[in-house]
């Protein structure tokens, strides 16, 4: 029993782990007044490189910044369109989301002769485990705790967003834009600096959280790999009410539903997966219709930037 | 979000047709920019992808099966843009409809021609309902529409997964149900073709053979009077105004005695029977089941960029619909033809999206141009 609900945890935390990146991206971008709509197309391409990266190399790391390169790579794009060029940021997102696995297969098919599933990172070369062989082998502590690096790396970068987000003048900063860019730019804040800076973060984390799929979940890329996380993580970050750790809370709970699901795979419990797959998005509505009034984004989020607009 | 909705209203209801096209053009240089870098020769690309469209009656046939499912979820997406609406969710609104065609199709016995229309119905109206539940969330619990209906599509693909895999509905040893009825299809002498009149009349047609070698259906004339019927509704029509006044402005509709949250609601949910008329129209004419889905198909995400393109227009979508479909039919063909991945075609299309993201830039480069013609 005690291994059951280990095993459960563990799942739900590597489950949990891409979608945290890609929320974290999602809040510092939208608290800097930048809806990005195209986490989905970053981590998609961030998984491709990731892979590639791995697969060439051998080396995770490298894949891993790859990742964090490609994704901030489409962030630049979103970021021209929706900071310098004031384009609607939702529409810019959506092409993103055509470009991001464009560019991913259109890639793997160049590397991987005409494949657009990228060839198996062996099994030395993904990502490592730093606390492996601590815990006796299946025992509790290793089924939850056990986990590929950038579990934890996830959940530091929940740490540091917090901390930049509420306790430094960057921080500071960046809310300021995302709530009040008139009051910030008569502040001498740099609007156009701050949010390109929020956009491209967001961008290198949801690459990151593509490569934490392709690199560590799995060991390779393909179309389907990331289907609809980057969708998810942006419901997790406004579940999360645009917090780092309320959007880390709600990628867990996604997560663990995605881990009952393994879990139940592999019982003779009868549930379908299909109903149990349903679950988290039905909560996330319930959640929605329930916390209305108490969920509110940064003001400013979605609304382009005029210098000199009154 | 409400001055970023403004200002793209604006871009889109001044019809520029001149950003389209701009953006057109620079969709299909980068397009041609990136197979170069590829290595591939653009020329011999597009070449490829344009007889791959036109060369045959066949091929163009394809290119207006492709094009149908995408003219009605763009014409969703932008009826629900008109009235300020980001309906996100037309990919599990086309899921229902689908899902709900095939059941009616399949499990309900009526003679032909009526069982088409019952299966129609059904399968538009569970889409309305569909598309009106993320109406109905913002209308009464201010839940933002993008987020619920992407929600939406979500448990869309996952219930009709259920469904579908339910004893008695999938077919065995398969991934997909049963077939629906030959009475609930809508193809084009589909029978007759194989009968031996048939293929004799056939023979003396050869270019009516060649496009009956696809199949060929009704869908494309449904698509195109339901871009008549948008058009009606919202431009002849007191609902249509009503609709169009809370998108302009949802504060001085109200002001003026239009029910906004009632009006919210209607338009979500004729969006959804829009996109439910395409998942319907896609199983009675083309797949004739549905299949267990590992993934979303896409066709509501390409719906938002018909839409864009189409400058959410009713006969707008019409024509980006075809755009579309060409680039998905002809697209591929460049793989077979000269190995050079099929994938430059969601690579056009993201740019072509992107730029009609930022009027503004091309707006700038349109000024250069001209500053340098008087010159």
């Amino acid at each position: 029993m005690i291994d059951n609900i280990g095993f459960i945890l563990g799942t739900t935390l590597m489950y949990a782990t891409p979608l945290i990146f890609a929320a974290l991206g999602g809040v510092i971008s939208e608290n800097s007044g930048v809806v990005n709509i195209g986490l989905e197309g970053m981590m998609t391409l961030g998984a491709l490189m990731g892979a590639t990266v791995g697969y060439f190399t051998g080396n995770p790391w490298l894949g891993l910044m790859c990742a964090g390169l490609a994704g901030g790579f489409l962030a630049v794009l979103h970021a021209i369109a929706s900071v310098t060029f004031e384009a609607d940021q939702v529409v810019s997102g959506i092409a993103i989301n055509f470009l991001g696995p464009g560019i991913a297969l259109f890639l793997s098919r160049i590397f991987f002769e005409g494949a657009t599933m990228t060839k198996s990172i062996d099994l030395d070369s993904k990502m490592p485990r730093p606390l492996d062989g601590i815990f006796a082998q299946n025992s509790f502590f290793d089924l939850v705790l056990n986990q590929y690096a950038t579990v934890y790396i996830a959940f530091i970068l929940v740490f540091i967003i917090w901390y930049m987000l509420y306790k430094t003048k960057l921080g500071l900063r960046i809310r300021a834009v995302g709530e009040h860019p008139k009051a910030a730019d008569t502040l001498g804040i740099n609007i156009y600096k701050i949010r390109y800076l929020s956009v491209i973060l967001s961008g290198i984390f949801a690459g990151f959280g593509g490569a934490s799929m392709s690199l560590a979940v799995v060991s390779n890329f393909r179309p389907t790999l990331i289907s609809g996380q980057g969708f998810i993580a942006l419901a997790a970050m406004i579940f999360g009410k645009w917090k780092p750790q309320g959007a880390m809370w709600a990628c867990l709970l996604f997560g663990a539903a995605q881990g009952l699901v393994v879990f139940l795979g592999g019982t003779a419990v009868e549930i379908s997966s299909q109903i149990l797959a349903m679950l988290p998005y039905i909560i996330t509505l319930v959640i929605l219709v329930g916390f209305v009034g108490k969920s509110a984004g940064p003001a400013a989020s979605g609304v382009p930037y005029e210098k000199g607009e009154r | 979000m409400k001055s970023k909705k403004n200002s793209l209203k604006e871009m889109l209801l001044s019809g520029n047709l001149m950003i389209t096209v701009v953006s057109i053009l620079l969709g299909i240089i980068v397009g041609a920019i990136v197979l170069k870098i590829a290595g591939y020769s653009p020329i011999e690309a597009y070449t490829v992808m344009l007889k791959g469209i036109f060369g045959k009656p066949k091929y163009m046939a394809y290119t207006i099966i492709y094009a149908t499912p995408l003219i009605m979820t763009g014409l969703s997406v932008a009826f629900a843009f008109k009235t300020g609406l980001f309906n996100i969710g037309a990919e599990g609104q086309f899921i229902i409809g689908a899902l709900v065609a095939t059941v009616v199709g399949y499990f309900v016995k009526l003679p032909i021609g009526l069982h088409a229309i019952v299966v129609f119905v059904a399968a538009i109206t569970a889409a309305g309902l569909w598309g009106g539940i993320a109406g109905y969330l913002k209308a009464k619990f201010g839940v933002h529409e993008v987020i619920a209906t992407i929600m939406l599509n979500w448990i869309a693909l996952y219930l009709s997964n259920y469904v579908i895999m339910l004893e008695g509905f999938k077919r065995p040893n398969s991934e997909a149900s049963y077939k629906i009825w030959d009475t609930a299809t809508i193809g084009i002498l589909e029978k007759w073709r194989y009968t031996d009149p048939g293929r004799m009349w056939f023979k003396a047609h050869p270019v009516l053979q060649s496009i009956f070698k696809t199949p060929v259906n009704l869908g494309i004339i449904c698509a195109i009077l339901l871009a008549v019927v948008v058009w009606f509704i919202l431009n002849k029509t007191t609902l249509g105004y009503e609709l169009r006044a809370v998108g302009s402005n949802k504060h001085a509709a109200e002001y003026g005695g239009i029910n906004v949250n009632k009006s919210m609601i209607i338009s979500m949910t004729i969006a959804g029977a829009l996109a439910g008329a395409a998942g319907a129209l896609q199983v009675m004419g083309v797949s004739k089941q549905v299949a267990i889905l590992a993934a979303m198909e896409g066709y509501g995400f390409d719906g938002i960029a018909v839409s864009l393109i189409g400058s959410n227009g009713a006969f707008g979508c019409v024509f980006a619909g075809i755009l579309f479909g060409a680039l998905k039919y002809g697209g591929p063909k460049i793989q077979s033809a000269m190995g050079a991945p099929s994938e430059v075609v969601s690579i056009v299309m993201g740019t072509i999206v992107f730029f009609i993201a930022m009027p503004k830039f091309i707006k700038m480069i349109l000024t250069v141009g001209k500053r340098k013609e008087v010159k």
